[in-house]
């Protein structure tokens, strides 16, 4: 084409739009904006430091409707030290949160298990707040073959 | 009809760190499935979970749709005296179950 070199004021308008509609049209899943103020009502203004926390969930899953995940915060557990909570957090299901789980100095072990939906293949963040309120967090990637949510009810 | 399914030792050591395994039958409806003909699956989940020792409160978890269907939760706590270990489920549609289990400290 002759006028290939440079954009026409018609070609730049289709192009715009198009980019328009491709940012508009997309799935209902968790933002990253939706993730990050779901973890900013949690720490507020706080910094969140990577360490502490050990996030154990299958890096492969084939089923994503029942992932077992395991999380444990390295903490002496006494009156003075411990783990006030946990929170874990996803980035591609419907909503950011999975669950909340508060212990205290009783615990013994700040340790937790449980089962969890993944939607699609995904980072998980579990975030430990500590008796002295620092944040502490721990990320790990998981594949899902088989998502959950997904399949048609009965 | 709900159940649940509780494991705690029935006896430990004064001070030792016990493990308790709890287990909600519950269908944990994530309200965003939807049916054939197309119209949304209400949400019906468990959305809170207590545990308490002698009326004191020891673990406690907020639970949200991605947790898989009946709910299933671990953790720990340290025992120093002998007691009863009260667990209560709280969710939608006035969902609420207890139970309890004992637990022989010597």
């Amino acid at each position: 084409m002759a006028n290939s070199d440079h954009t026409t004021r018609r070609t730049f308008l289709s192009l715009t739009s198009g980019a328009a509609a491709l940012v508009i049209v997309r799935p209902v899943d968790a933002t990253p904006a939706m993730l990050s103020a779901a973890v900013r009502n949690v720490v507020g203004e706080a910094d969140v430091h990577t360490g502490k926390v050990k996030l154990d969930i299958p890096p492969l899953v084939e089923n994503g409707n029942t992932v077992p995940m395991t999380i444990s915060v390295t903490s002496p557990m006494t009156a003075d030290e411990y783990v006030k909570s946990i929170h874990v957090f996803n980035e591609k299901n419907p909503q950011p949160n999975i669950g909340n789980f508060y212990l205290g100095p009783r615990a013994g072990r700040a340790q937790v298990s449980t089962r969890i939906r993944l939607a699609d293949s995904q980072k998980v963040t579990a975030i430990a707040r500590l008796s002295d309120d620092t944040f502490w967090s721990a990320t790990a990637d998981v594949v899902v073959t088989l998502a959950a949510c997904t399949e048609e009810a009965i | 009809m709900p159940s649940a399914l509780i494991n705690v030792p029935a006896k430990a050591k004064r001070g030792s760190v016990i493990e308790i395994k709890t287990l909600m039958s519950h269908i944990m409806e994530t309200g965003y499935r939807h049916t054939a003909s197309g119209s949304v699956v209400p949400r019906d989940i468990i959305t809170s979970f207590i545990c308490r020792f002698n009326g004191k409160e020891v673990f406690r978890a907020d639970l949200y749709p991605a947790i898989a269907a009946n709910p299933f939760i671990t953790f720990f706590t340290t025992v120093t005296e002998s007691g009863k270990f009260e667990f209560e489920w709280i969710g939608d549609k006035g969902f609420s179950e207890t139970t309890q289990a004992s637990i022989t400290v010597e």
